[in-house]
């Protein structure tokens, strides 16, 4: 009986802590702005039909397997998939620390967006996922970089970031030991600053008042786990970094170009707030 | 004799520019939680205030608070409704909550509507107070006649 009860009891104890480990990371009472969407909204992204952000992800699924630059290669040349009319479940990635053999260590897709953005050890800057795709045009096909806001590479960084749809962002940008931790802190200061003839900072709207409206508009916390997003407004999809220079203007304030360090410090931290969301993209936002 | 005159008007008319293109010109003193001279001299115009309140550009007090203008859809909820505003403040407190919210709340989201030295502002708008000064008096002359109660 006592030693059923104490058996029971490390079984207990046992898996709470499996679960306390497999718990992940995430900032607290955090939620999408799936929440603050209406319902009609929700629905058109619910359904994969009526996302209109899927004729962009089409965009992207032709550019994966078309062959540009002087290197005769497409995306698929080597990271596999992304077939038009089959599944996408072939993409992979090269894993950057194991790879010594030039391709040969293949990752899955899955989950790599979810780690972004990365910390470029050459630039010892961030990479945001945009970066990582021109860097790969560039660099392995020979091609041209791809303007930040064009067809193909949103279209292709929703493709690719909708392989992790459901899993959870990851960020560790907080810690000191992060390579990302300057950026995190400047992209904090960014966020918590006055700026603009309204002398408002992000934070004055999204962590203050989510939930409230402005006018018609309904604010939400601003995160970023939907992006890039088929914004309504826009009758588009968008980039964060848009959506950045969008509430600076709002606030009569200088915006900064898309690919800015000031815009891919705050995406860091950002991408650190949104930590635990699930991976939305494409969303479909008001 | 002549030259202070010259002078005067010379002043004057920096002050009539200032104000056509926006720029702080009046200035001001708090008196505890007020400002209780009026910035322009010039008694505030209720019906011109009403207008600058609704107008997006201008006063927009529409997008975070909920007043008695039922022609105008939509209006937010972030600060407290103002329906009954005139009866629960005097116009110096209405003139330091429009002028610089913030002297009350440093943590307010609330715009200061004089405020002409900004961190960061969009070129065409930096050095340019949002509204002028005698617009700033209007509106809180218009303030002052709200002293219904709220209604949704």
């Amino acid at each position: 009986m006592k030693l059923k009860t104490l058996t029971s009891m490390v079984v207990a104890l046992s898996a709470g802590a499996l679960l306390a480990a497999c718990q992940v990371d995430k900032a607290p009472d955090s939620v999408s702005g799936y929440t603050f969407a209406t319902k009609d909204t929700q629905a058109m992204q619910d359904d994969n039909f009526s996302n209109p952000a899927m004729l962009w992800v089409g965009i992207g699924e032709e550019e994966w397997i078309k062959k540009d630059g002087s290197a005769g290669k497409s995306c698929a040349s080597c990271h596999g998939g992304a077939k038009p009319g089959s599944d996408e479940e072939g993409m992979y990635a090269i894993d950057p620390v194991l790879d010594t053999s030039g391709g040969a260590t293949k990752i899955s897709m899955k989950g790599v967006a979810t780690k972004y953005p990365i910390f470029d050890k050459a630039s010892k800057k961030p990479m945001v996922l945009e970066e990582r795709i021109n860097l790969c045009r560039t660099k392995n096909m020979k091609a041209k970089a791809w303007k930040w806001e064009s067809d193909q590479m949103m279209g292709t960084t929703m493709l690719v970031k909708m392989q992790s749809r459901g899993m959870p962002i990851m960020s560790t940008a907080d810690q000191a030991s992060s390579p990302l931790n300057g950026a995190w802190k400047a992209g904090m200061k960014f966020f918590n600053e006055r700026r603009g003839q309204m002398d408002m900072a992000c934070k004055n709207c999204h962590d203050d008042y989510p939930g409230t409206r402005i006018r018609a508009n309904m604010l939400t916390q601003a995160q970023v786990n939907g992006f890039p997003t088929f914004r309504l407004k826009w009758q588009k999809p968008g980039t964060i970094h848009r959506r950045y220079a969008g509430c600076n203007k709002m606030v009569r304030a200088k915006h900064f170009k898309r690919g800015s360090n000031e815009y891919k410090n705050l995406e860091v931290y950002m991408t650190w707030r949104s930590r635990g969301l699930k991976v939305e993209t494409p969303a479909v936002r008001n | 004799m002549k030259y202070s005159k010259i002078l005067s008007t010379t002043f004057v008319f920096a002050l009539t520019c200032a104000a056509a293109f926006g720029v702080q010109a009046a200035s001001y003193k708090v008196v505890g939680e007020t400002i209780p001279q009026s910035l322009t001299g010039k008694a505030g115009d209720p019906a011109n205030g009403r207008a600058v309140a609704i107008h997006r550009q201008k006063g927009n007090c529409l997008a975070c608070h909920q007043m008695p203008i039922p022609e105008q859809q939509f209006h937010g909820e972030v600060g407290p409704p103002l329906h009954d505003v005139g009866s629960r403040m005097k116009a110096g407190e209405l003139r330091l909550r429009v002028v610089d919210p913030k002297v009350l709340d440093k943590d307010s989201i609330m715009p200061g509507f004089l405020n002409a030295k900004h961190n960061l502002a969009q070129k065409k708008w930096a050095g340019k107070s949002m509204l002028s000064a005698q617009e700033i008096e209007d509106v809180v002359a218009y303030l002052l006649t709200l002293k219904g109660s709220y209604t949704k």
